[in-house]
């Protein structure tokens, strides 16, 4: 079992983060132009008048902040020794706040959203799979199918922004943006509760719109299946209510790759939800990124990633650690 | 191929609904080439008009008519999808085949390094690209980086098709009759998984727009050529919405949407087609 199971496994996490790793550190140095030298040439562009002199110092700085200095191979040592130390250096935009700090900061925003959505819709599509695999020939199925195959390859900027259309400038029902009300006090109380949720629904609901449809068509192609076996007619045939039917034969037997897929989309919660949270500038981790962006902090991007790959990948091998006792065709192997 | 397509057409209202679309698409990228302003300077029309018969779509707060920019940025959307497509079809078709054919320690280490492409999380890796290349980034550039980003899946997929058909009876035919295992490779197999590579190179197409828009309303590619992603990314820095010109800011997304849905429904189903007993289901009439 372990050599069998656990061992391939961790080894294939050490490579993902190794490959991650080392994209992070490549990507930069390979590309045509020096993140120093774009640096330097905007601040002149912006009026700066800077001596030669200066212009050393500022460089030379710049190279250590990014951890450029020295050749290659010090600088991929000191890249893995700052890693290895849990060192993501300081944010340039908000100098000296680390980049591990502002991180921490939005974390809890983007697990939250995230898992919420995760669950909802996961549930929703699950059930709506499986009923609809049930009743094949309802006009009822064939729209919900023919929504779910519409909705689902649209790109999250699009929803969300036509969700803000709606939504918060057509029809003004819920706030445009931000994760709570300006001035509203941070507390456990029911004010700051329900003005999270009204914060929350828009950028949930983007999510959770695009989310069911996979889960869906997943649930779909399975139970239909199930519906065609012997034991399902034979319960029917016995004069089984529906319901049952559907919770007790259909559901527990197409559940397994749903819970698969669920098992894999717990990893990526810890990737953020970029676009979502930057159209509604909901203060996780993707805006932390946009604003990263918009201010070319450099080191801050870097940190994201970092972030992600190593959160991602780590959830995901202790979800795989996890699984075997969940799914009994592992469990016996 | 022709006739997959006739078949298609004919059977799956879903194909035709799509391949319409594209062909309707396809014509006006090719309309975009006898545009009479040039689409990436400001100020050739007059500003904030109205849809009317000179202009039908009206114009924007940048002075530019947003029917015929609107022509461009499908051309060009349609493009870098290719491009990429391309680009990362190779890498795909590359390693799946090596991972599939040579098995042992070649399949191992390239399915590992695949498996790592899948997990990591490359939309922030792409963000942190595409801000140090920024300006340089036209369609060329950030189709191939696309490319580079967008294979590992596939790559998957071909391997496990490959490992399947190499088990297949007319193979072992193939090889006692001794024919050459690279014709084998080219005569028998290929025609195997070019429909799958089809099916895959439009999904892959459908995630390079949706990308290319991310990355454009991010304000990270080359803000002055037109594609769908920088008309939406202008109509936002100019407000369209709060100014109400929803013949600006609709336009470039219904174009987006339309075009997505239909190359999906194109993609879904030619995997119906590929897969036997739906496509007897399918043609029966259903």
């Amino acid at each position: 079992m372990f050599r069998r199971y656990f061992l391939p496994r961790f080894i294939q996490y050490l490579v993902v983060l190794i490959v991650g790793m080392n994209m992070i550190f490549f990507i930069p140095r390979l590309m045509p132009s020096d993140p120093i030298e774009s640096r330097l040439s905007q601040m002149t562009a912006q009026g700066q008048y800077l001596d030669p002199a200066a212009m050393e110092g500022l460089r030379e700085s710049l190279a250590e902040l990014y951890g450029l200095e020295g050749s290659m191979f010090e600088q991929y040592a000191a890249y893995w020794k700052r890693l290895f130390s849990g060192d993501l250096g300081p944010s340039f935009s908000q100098f000296p706040t680390p980049v591990v700090e502002l991180l921490k900061s939005s974390l809890p925003w983007t697990v939250g959203l995230l898992t919420v959505n995760l669950l909802l819709s996961w549930i929703i599509g699950t059930i709506l799979g499986a009923v609809t695999a049930f009743y094949p020939d309802s006009k009822l199925t064939k729209v919900i199918e023919i929504l779910a195959m519409g909705i689902r390859p649209i790109p999250y900027y699009i929803m969300a922004l036509a969700l803000v259309i709606l939504f918060a400038f057509v029809f003004p029902i819920f706030p445009m943006a931000g994760g709570y009300s300006m001035g509203t006090k941070i507390g456990f109380n029911s004010r700051f509760i329900l003005d999270l949720l009204r914060h929350a629904f828009l950028p949930l609901m983007s999510l959770v719109i695009l989310g069911i449809g996979g889960w869906f068509l997943q649930m779909r192609n399975v139970a239909s299946n199930i519906v065609e076996e012997g034991y399902v007619e034979y319960a029917e045939a016995s004069g089984l209510s529906k319901t049952k039917i559907i919770l007790h034969y259909i559901i527990p037997n197409a559940i397994m790759p749903q819970l698969t897929g669920l098992a894999i989309n717990i990893g990526f919660i810890f990737g953020g939800a970029l676009i979502t949270e930057i159209v509604f500038s909901y203060p996780g981790i993707g805006s932390l990124l946009y604003n990263a962006i918009i201010a070319e902090d450099y080191n801050l991007i870097m940190g994201i990633n970092i972030f992600s790959i190593v959160a991602v990948s780590t959830a995901m091998f202790i979800v795989d650690m996890i699984y075997p006792l969940l799914d009994p065709r592992i469990r016996y192997q | 191929m022709v006739r997959a397509i006739k078949d298609l057409f004919r059977h799956d209202k879903k194909f035709r609904f799509g391949f319409s679309i594209m062909v309707f698409f396809i014509i006006i990228s090719f309309v975009s080439l006898f545009s009479p302003y040039d689409l990436s300077t400001w100020n050739v029309v007059p500003r904030d008009l109205s849809p009317s018969l000179k202009y039908p779509l009206g114009t924007n707060s940048m002075g530019q008519d947003i029917f015929w920019k609107a022509t461009a940025a499908v051309k060009n959307s349609l493009l870098l999808g290719l491009i990429a497509a391309l680009v990362s079809r190779i890498i795909a078709i590359i390693l799946g085949l090596l991972a599939g054919y040579m098995g042992g320690t070649v399949d191992r280490v390239i399915m590992t390094i695949t498996d790592s492409f899948i997990i990591i999380p490359l939309f922030p890796l792409l963000i942190l690209v595409s801000s140090i290349l920024r300006a340089s980034l036209d369609i060329f550039v950030l189709g191939i980086i696309l490319g580079l980003f967008g294979w590992a899946n596939d790559a998957r997929l071909l391997r496990s098709q490959i490992l399947s058909i190499r088990e297949r009876e007319f193979t072992k035919t193939a090889v006692l009759s001794g024919m050459k295992p690279t014709r084998i490779i080219i005569k028998e197999h290929l025609p195997h998984i070019i429909p799958l590579i089809m099916a895959t190179v439009i999904n892959n197409i459908v995630w390079v727009i949706g990308m290319e828009v991310t990355l454009s309303v991010l304000g990270l590619s080359s803000l002055n050529t037109p594609t769908i992603g920088t008309m939406i990314y202008w109509a936002q820095q100019y407000q369209a919405v709060f100014l109400e010109m929803w013949h600006w800011i609709l336009t470039p997304i219904v174009i987006c949407v339309v075009l997505i849905i239909s190359l999906y429904f194109i993609s879904t189903s030619i995997s119906t087609y590929l897969d036997p007993r739906t496509r007897v289901r399918m043609i029966k009439g259903e």
